[in-house]
């Protein structure tokens, strides 16, 4: 009785979760992909949803029914074998729907995570472009070593192109993510991490820091503006042209404690990615992140292989 | 009357030494999953020397085979007192563990001033993750036979007192099955921490 | 003299908080408050004898669940104030550093001193019982666990008022948790806190699996054994191989902060990413430490209510040391995201989802259980029934989860809290819920009021699935966790306050609780009869409620699964027993050999907390005075040999006599 409407509740929410599923809302960033990265992910998500989703609507309507039907009432017509307790049938049955609905997920799984490896670049017919991501306490430094110039809680790049981020951070361990565009990535001292995503579509997308560093944690919130080839471009000159160089100053006060305005930079300090990066490790170290490090002048970084830009 | 009991309606005195020494197993299981934590540990970070001193710099294997031929030496002769205890000879038991305990003691003394012997040459726990998991390892193993000589003394007292009974049996037991246990840790530290070091 | 003292008073209370404040204040009231009820009513005697030097199972369970279900009340605020500071975008409700300070308390508490004791609880009091067994296998040891939790737990909640709550999250990853990161006490408190509860955990592990296995009752055999107890066993199992691992990482976090050492840190060589590993290599299995009882609970309870016997047996119990075996190697999943690489995230991705295989086989031998059964609906039925849709959602979230490369969008944001929540809720909670209801008559001799407990269970169902299914979809929207506000123009509120409201919902269903606890003691229908529902399956039915302090009088031969309900079906049927269980119980009574009360457990515990206090503000002359303490009353037990005594025949007679008087 009762209980079958905690049944039917249950079913509500995931038909409530699945029609959400069907929204195509924008604010459902992860949902509305913006890019082939999110692409392959959303679809990962769907299919698993499906799996999952055909072996829990049974056991919901199985639960439901016994529930009703096996209750003890004076009129109860159901049978009543209070001594059975096994059946190599039924045994084989739920061993082996889980083992092969697991199986089929496990290689969907594999696949996938190759595929989608973030340090793999992705195949396309335009060059890649590096930006190097740092994260403090608590603001996102953007370094465009191509264009030498520098943006702070804003990242701007040209859509359809491959975007090689190189991830590092000052001290505590963050997360960087666009989930319009793809995964997010941890961001540590003493290694550049390499995540690739690529936008296949112009506009304004929502950022954020994705693990806690502390009391302005939620203030790690960004833009990533994708333009076309041209305006990024123009872009480009006019920071070149009308903002102030970021100074060695400017980057020890950034290492402070505190938020930052939405600013840009004309140009950065050389190495300031690098420095940043390894200003703990001692020189001549050879320390567990050695493998991970990489010099701002080696723009190809730890790229392993390419996958399929769709 | 409360000598007299059923095995199956009781659980007597030597059922409850038998369960002590199986719990005391139990529990050497898990010393082995935090000695293992520290191994790994260890063996993450024995790189990472921070461009500070490494270890084959500082090591001085000669102390290091003196203390293990002593521990070694001192697990054998806690193996003798067992004997002793066996044959119902409570004088050797307990000069067997006495030799056991100054061994051990003697372990920690020449422990201590290797370590005193690091910190002056400029590696303390602080210095670099390869130092700091060094001390702590060792450390560690050092702490536990330190435990160890204070509760064999405290045996040792309690033999003197009471005699060899099946409660004091069981403390022996355990006590010497702990002891070889910190014995069988070592030879791995030693492996691990010094030879490799060294090699 | 006086600057110095407000100075030092300024940095040790917690200033500047109209909310700590108060909580300050009513500590320090409440504590004059008991202080003057028990000496008003000459109660400090029995307070002493009867409870804090008690080795008694049933005590020290009844102890532990207390504790948690006051830890319910606070972690349970904790989440209503979060909850609140996220209904409108950028509230001041809450400063940053407060709500950090509280998401952090809500995860420790809920995890380590609500689940972990009332687990322990559970345990304490069914096992011996359903075992046929007198008390655990160490008593003494028994008392030790409860009371180094209650310091651990102690330490950790001292920290909301003298020095700061840590707030780096529940599991306090470096470097934020670093001296660099975390300059305050707080960190230390958290370290020493779950360092102290931690070793009594450990020592619980033990003691249970060396119950379980060398304690049962003549003729029960590990396959005969209730399945309560089967996931006692895997639980304490994983207890034992997860637990030192605990007892490490915090001790390397400890070195790093107290004496500067650098196994996570950013320089020296450190590496914060081998904390993760640690943490996780712990953290994991010991979600699966919280729930497999939960399960067991589910076991007793659906073929209790179904009058039936529990459905594959065997494979229930091959599932539950699978779960526990493959737990161990799923750990990375908590950081997909940290860049270890394909083949890594490949590797954890399968194994993750091994899990999922045994734990659905659970649910369809639950349901064939209740299959061709004849199935009754009392409160703990209903928590059994409303775990099944419950988890099996949170399990297919967490299948969704576990594929690596969807993770990335995943990991960290609210989408992941839902999960866990419903696991840890529909789940754990929910299976604890149903044990305590369960289990309640046979603990204190009388019944939860009904309607009561009907009216918290619909409240805790609507309410969670009200607070938590937003929650999925906010993670789809991008919502991060552990922000403490965020910008209106995300379009989070309207979900955010539909599970704020659910939140509340839930708080309404803790007071319902609460008012039924004190409904029915007040109001208490005494059924002392020892088979409470009338239809217990397992050997703890077969003695009074609440039982005497020596369990059994005799000790019972058992001859099947279920004997107690084998049993009552040979009365219906009007056939004898067999022999040796006639024997068995009218064999003439002997003493009972039973384990003396100690003050040691609560005393050296006592040092401990002086120690971890000492460690804490760095005082060298209590850190000291707190370790010797402990040596000291380590060496008092040592040499203490007289720790038994037997019960004369007389007074088992005359307990059981009054007891069968109770009963009719």
């Amino acid at each position: 009785m009762r209980p079958v409407f905690r049944k039917l509740g249950a079913v509500l929410s995931i038909a409530l979760l699945l029609v959400l599923t069907g929204c195509s809302s924008e604010q459902y960033f992860v949902l509305d992909p913006k890019g082939p990265i999110a692409s392959a992910q959303k679809d990962l998500i769907l299919i698993t949803v499906l799996i999952c989703t055909v072996i829990a609507i049974p056991v919901f309507i199985i639960t439901a029914v016994i529930v009703w039907r096996y209750r003890d009432r004076p009129n109860r017509k159901a049978s009543y074998t209070p001594e059975w307790e096994h059946s190599t049938k039924l045994e084989l049955t739920w061993w082996g729907i889980p083992i092969i609905a697991i199986i089929i997920l496990a290689v969907v799984t594999v696949n996938y995570t190759y595929k989608l490896e973030p340090s793999y670049a992705i195949q396309s017919d335009k060059e890649p472009i590096e930006i190097q991501v740092t994260s403090l306490d608590w603001k996102w430094l953007f370094t465009y070593p191509e264009q030498g110039i520098a943006t702070i809680n804003y990242v701007q790049m040209p859509v359809d192109t491959p975007v090689r981020f190189k991830l590092t951070s000052d001290m505590a361990m963050n997360s960087f993510w666009i989930p319009s565009l793809g995964g997010q990535l941890y961001t540590m001292s003493g290694m550049a991490m390499t995540l690739h995503l690529l936008a296949d579509e112009e506009g304004v997308y929502y950022g954020s820091g994705a693990n806690f560093t502390g009391e302005h944690f939620a203030q790690m919130t960004f833009d990533t503006n994708v333009t076309s080839q041209e305006e990024f471009d123009a872009w480009v000159d006019e920071v070149k042209a009308t903002a102030t160089a970021l100074t060695e100053e400017d980057v020890q006060k950034l290492k402070e404690q505190g938020t930052h305005e939405v600013a840009q930079y004309s140009s950065f300090p050389e190495n300031v990615f690098y420095d940043i990066m390894m200003q703990y490790v001692e020189d001549g170290e050879e320390g567990a992140h050695a493998h991970h490090a990489t010099t701002s002048e080696d723009a190809e970084g730890s790229d392993h292989s390419e996958h399929q830009h769709h | 009357m409360s000598q007299a009991h059923a095995h199956s309606q009781d659980h007597g005195h030597h059922d409850q030494e038998s369960l002590k020494q199986f719990g005391f197993w139990l529990f050497m299981i898990t010393d082995v999953i935090l000695f293992a934590t520290l191994f790994a540990t260890f063996v993450v970070l024995r790189g990472n020397t921070a461009s500070g001193p490494i270890g084959a710099e500082l090591i001085e294997m000669n102390g290091i085979i003196i203390s293990t031929f002593i521990l070694l030496t001192s697990s054998f002769t806690s193996g003798l007192a067992l004997l002793s205890m066996n044959k119902g000879d409570k004088k050797g038991l307990i000069l067997w563990l006495a030799i056991s305990a100054l061994l051990g003691l003697s372990f920690i003394y020449l422990e201590v001033n290797e370590f005193i012997h690091l910190v002056h040459e400029g590696a303390n726990i602080g210095t670099s993750a390869y130092w700091s998991a060094f001390f702590t390892l060792v450390g560690t193993h050092g702490l536990h036979v330190s435990l160890g000589i204070v509760w064999m003394t405290a045996i040792i007292i309690q033999l003197a007192k009471r005699g060899i009974t099946p409660v004091t049996k069981r403390k022996v037991n355990i006590i010497s099955l702990y002891w070889h246990f910190l014995d069988a840790v070592w030879i791995f530290v030693f492996s691990i921490v010094y030879l490799m070091e060294v090699m | 003299m006086l600057e110095t003292i407000k100075e030092f008073a300024s940095e040790f209370f917690v200033t500047g908080d109209p909310l700590i404040l108060g909580a300050q204040v009513s500590i320090a009231l409440a504590m004059v408050a008991i202080v003057f009820v028990l000496t008003y009513f000459k109660k400090w005697r029995w307070l002493w004898t009867d409870w804090l030097t008690t080795v008694d199972h049933k005590k020290i369970g009844i102890m532990y669940i207390i504790c948690a279900i006051l830890m319910l009340f606070r972690g349970g605020v904790d989440a209503l104030l979060m909850r609140v500071q996220l209904a409108a975008p950028e509230l001041e409700f809450l400063h940053a550093d407060h709500y950090n300070a509280i998401f952090t308390t809500h995860g420790v508490i809920m995890i380590l001193f609500m689940a972990m004791p009332l687990m322990f609880g559970l345990f304490n009091i069914i096992v011996p019982l359903q075992l046929g067994a007198r008390d655990v296998a160490f008593p003494f040891l028994n008392s030790f666990s409860f009371w180094m939790f209650f310091v651990g737990a102690m330490l950790f909640n001292l920290s909301f008022v003298i020095g700061g709550s840590p707030d780096a999250g529940w599991l306090a990853y470096p470097p934020l948790s670093e001296r660099t990161g975390s300059p305050g006490v707080g960190q230390d408190f958290y370290i020493w806190g779950i360092q102290l509860s931690g070793v009594g955990s450990l020592a619980s592990g033990i003691n249970f699996v060396v119950t379980i296995l060398k304690m049962r009752a003549p003729g029960m055999k590990l396959m005969k054994m209730p399945m309560f107890s089967w996931s006692v066993l895997a639980s304490s199992v994983t207890i034992m191989f997860a637990f030192p691992i605990l007892t490490v990482t915090l001790f390397l976090l400890f070195l790093d902060r107290y004496l500067g050492a650098h196994f996570f840190t950013v320089d020296a060589g450190g590496n914060p990413m081998m904390y993760l590993n640690l943490i996780w290599m712990w953290g994991h299995p010991e979600v699966y430490i919280v729930v497999l009882p939960a399960f067991g609970i589910f076991s007793e309870v659906v073929a209790t209510f179904s009058k039936k016997k529990i459905f594959g047996y065997k494979s229930m119990v091959f599932a539950l040391m699978s779960i526990s075996f493959f737990s161990f190697f799923t750990w990375a999943h908590h950081f997909f995201t940290m860049g270890s690489g394909a083949n890594v995230n490949a590797f954890f991705a399968v194994t993750t989802m091994i899990i999922a295989i045994p734990t659905g086989v659970k649910v369809f031998n639950w349901l064939f259980t209740m299959y061709r059964g004849k199935l009754s609906f009392p409160t703990p039925m209903m928590w059994a029934i409303a775990f099944i849709p419950c988890f099996v959602v949170g399990g297919m979230t967490g299948v969704m989860l576990s594929v690596a490369p969807a993770d990335f969008q995943f990991h960290n944001s609210y989408f992941l809290i839902a999960h866990f929540h419903q696991v840890l809720i529909g789940g754990v909670v929910f299976g604890y819920f149903a044990g305590l209801y369960y289990w309640w008559p046979k603990m204190f001799g009388f019944k939860l009021h009904e309607g009561l407990g009907k009216w918290a269970f619909w409240f805790w169902n609507i309410g969670f699935y009200v607070c938590f299914m937003p929650q999925y979809a906010l993670g789809l929207m991008g919502m991060t966790r552990r922000f403490n506000e965020y910008n209106f123009d995300m379009g989070w509120q309207p979900l955010n306050v539909v599970s704020t409201i659910g939140a509340f919902l839930m708080g309404i269903a803790f007071l319902f609780q609460v008012w039924q606890i004190a409904h029915s003691i007040r109001f208490l229908k005494k059924d002392t009869s020892g088979d409470n529902w009338g239809q217990g399956r397992t050997l703890e039915w077969s003695i009074p409620s609440p039982a005497p302090f020596y369990n059994f009088a005799r000790t019972p031969k058992v001859v099947a699964q279920d004997d107690w309900w084998e049993k009552q079906q040979r009365r219906e049927r009007g056939e004898a027993d067999p022999a040796e269980v006639i024997a068995a119980d009218t064999a003439p009574l002997e003493p009972i050999h039973m384990p003396k009360n100690s003050g040691i457990p609560i005393i050296m515990s006592g040092f401990w907390f002086v120690a971890g206090f000492g460690f804490v503000w760095d005082w060298k002359w209590m850190i000291v005075l707190g370790l010797a303490g402990v040596i000291v009353t380590m060496l008092a037990r040592s040499f203490n040999f007289n720790d038994d005594y037997y019960v004369p025949v007389e007074e088992i007679e005359r307990i059981e006599a009054a007891a069968a008087r109770g009963a009719n």
